[in-house]
């Protein structure tokens, strides 16, 4: 089984997140970047493929250079290879577009992707690709079983879970529950030993038209103070909710 | 030309979520026609106030329609009214289908929309929050066709009522790659994709054997229940339950937040629920600057006074 992960890298989740050039721009000044936390859970299920089941895993980033200290990571974790797609993520689609063409080209049978990424949260990536590449497709995925090119899996839906089957090949949408965070894996030293080894081919990117484009940026308003009421006085608390907040 | 709105249903009711979606195609759509679709609704026809001039009512053998079936009945429906806008909402079905619609209509794709679009420089620009809701990009559409999602409680529900023209047919669809083996839902529990109350408690609450009181207090708001991140880690409670940046995301009326401190990564996950309500016992606890109310004391001496209050005012206002 050839399994390739998707990865992107995204601001860390503490990140202050400001615009830049007259708020046309995220400003990545002074902002860590990490892999997606939901790439991550998919990235630790593709390796206990890999140690169960002879998987072959690549992982694989649309980005500039400086995403490669986080594919290193990915391959310090236990990818065999990585491939990076030259070229800054326009929006979902080219992203969608250039994956697309590596899967079709390397005929991975299974292809995980995170649910979304957090810095655009465009939940799009995975959906576009099993389209292009006529994958079955399962999102918010929490559970994979692979068996013979059969699939077994549970993705959560609002208030519960749905059980689900099909067959190879198959593009997943990963979140945390597909593993749990106890089970993410932090490289060890031979991990990042072997890693620096390890391939990194950076393919040119194809020409594509992007679908959308972000004109500007805004932060959210400031929000205004709290109310507080004592803990002794909860009657004022539910006449606020009640009277001024309108919500019982 | 039209804008097609697809509305999900449960049990053969259109969900709550539609009055919102509705009210929302309408406002898109200005003079166009504003066209509504659904699978195995039976309210259909009362479905009157919210600005729809059609609606399209789908019978189908399923009860529920995969993933893939509502991309193909959704965009076999667009080409046919020639729809430019096609809307759907934002729950978990919402975000599987909606990629796969728009990749069937090569259309530009913009979900976790927040408003009604701006015109600027003869352009329609769409606000939608990113970075986790830590910011807003104005997003423009470059392909012919532009699927929106609608975030929840973004717009608001506006009536109009107007004559509802109601066409009923069936339409056939390819069998799905992706075969459902069966769902389990908790069954009269609110979700907290749909609930108007959550009620979520964190680390504070020290344990799981703590949650009745959680419990008993959704229960009288009709509230859904959800977590913090560590309290879903420690198996405390269901991963289903955990809200925030790497969770689920939460846009209720009200989220009340207990014993929980209000971490970043938490708060950018629920913000943009309209009144949050914050108990901790830590005065200086991060989530008060983020917070509409607060009370500063012990969750264990507060939840159990409020629920009695509250089962007071419920009497009261009955
Ligand atoms: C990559 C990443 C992603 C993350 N994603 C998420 C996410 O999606 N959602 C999320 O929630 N977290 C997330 N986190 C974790 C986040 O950083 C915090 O650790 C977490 O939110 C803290 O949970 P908590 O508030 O329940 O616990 P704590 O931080 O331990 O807070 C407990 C609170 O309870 C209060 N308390 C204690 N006793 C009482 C009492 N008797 N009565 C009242 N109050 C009391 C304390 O004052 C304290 O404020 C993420 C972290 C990382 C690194
Ligand atoms: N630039 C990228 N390079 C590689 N994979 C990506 C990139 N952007 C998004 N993805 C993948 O697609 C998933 C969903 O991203 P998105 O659709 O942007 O929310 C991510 O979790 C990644 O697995």
């Amino acid at each position: 089984m050839k399994i390739l992960v998707c990865i992107s890298a995204v601001p860390d989740t503490t990140s202050k997140i400001n615009f830049t050039d007259n708020d046309t721009r995220f400003d990545t000044q002074g902002v860590q970047f990490v892999m997606n936390p939901n790439d991550e859970f998919g990235l630790t299920r593709a390796i206990w493929f890999q140690e169960k089941q002879q998987a072959e895993v690549h992982i694989a980033t649309v980005g500039e250079s400086q995403v490669e200290p986080i594919m290193r990571k990915a391959l310090a974790i236990g990818a065999t290879k990585g491939y990076r797609i030259d070229a800054a993520p326009v929006d979902g689609f080219f992203v969608a577009t250039q994956l697309s063409a590596l899967i079709k080209k390397e005929a991975y049978d299974l292809v995980i992707c995170g649910r979304e990424s957090i810095d655009y949260n465009g939940a799009m990536v995975p959906g576009l690709i099993a389209h292009e590449c006529n994958y079955a497709f399962i999102n918010t995925c929490v559970h994979l079983e692979i068996e013979g090119g059969q699939a077994k899996a549970i993705r959560e839906i609002d208030g519960g879970n749905e059980k689900l089957s099909t067959s190879l090949p198959l593009v997943i949408g990963a979140q945390k529950g597909l593993v749990e965070e106890s089970d993410l894996k932090i490289p060890n030293m031979r991990g990042i030993m072997m890693a620096r080894q390890k391939p990194i081919e950076a393919i040119p990117a194809i020409e594509v038209a992007p679908r959308t484009f972000d004109v500007h940026f805004e932060r959210p308003k400031v929000k205004g103070q709290v109310t507080l009421v004592d803990a002794n006085d909860l009657d004022t608390l539910i006449d606020l909710l009640h009277k001024e907040a309108k919500v019982l | 030309m039209s804008v097609l709105v697809y509305l999900e249903t449960e049990n053969q009711s259109l969900k709550k979520s539609s009055a919102e979606l509705a009210s929302f195609a309408k406002a898109l759509a200005g003079s166009e026609k504003t066209i509504g679709l659904c699978v195995n609704a039976s309210d259909a026809a009362n479905f009157t106030s919210y600005g729809l001039d059609e609606l399209i009512v789908i019978d189908h053998p399923a009860q529920t329609l995969s993933a893939e079936e509502v991309a193909q009945l959704v965009a076999a429906i667009a080409e046919e009214v020639s729809a430019i806008k096609v809307i759907i909402g934002s729950s978990a079905d919402a975000r599987y289908y909606g990629s796969l619609i728009a990749a069937r209509l090569s259309a530009s794709y913009i979900p976790n929309v927040a408003a009604i679009p701006e015109q600027r420089d003869g352009e329609l620009l769409y606000k939608r929050s990113v970075f986790t809701n830590k910011g807003y990009a104005y997003t423009a559409a470059k392909a012919s066709r532009i699927v929106i999602g609608l975030s929840k409680n973004a717009f608001g529900i506006h009536e109009n009522n107007q004559p509802l023209t109601l066409s009923q047919r069936s339409l056939d669809l390819d069998t799905p790659k992706v075969r459902s083996e069966g769902v389990e839902k908790a069954s009269g529990k609110a979700t907290i994709a749909d609930a108007d109350v959550v009620v979520s408690a964190g680390r504070g609450l020290k344990g799981p054997e703590n949650w009745g009181m959680i419990e008993e207090l959704a229960d009288i708001l009709g509230a859904a229940t959800a977590c913090s991140k560590p309290v879903s880690d420690l198996g405390w409670r269901p991963h289903g339950e955990h809200v925030g940046q790497t969770g689920k995301p939460v846009s209720t009326n009200l989220y009340i937040a207990i014993g929980i401190s209000g971490a970043i990564q938490h708060l950018a996950g629920v913000n943009t629920s309209k009144v949050k309500v914050v108990i901790n016992n830590d005065p200086e606890a991060p989530f008060f600057k983020a917070a509409d109310y607060g009370v500063v004391g012990d969750a264990f001496e507060v939840v159990p006074q409020l629920i009695e209050k509250l089962k007071h005012f419920k009497a009261q206002t009955a």
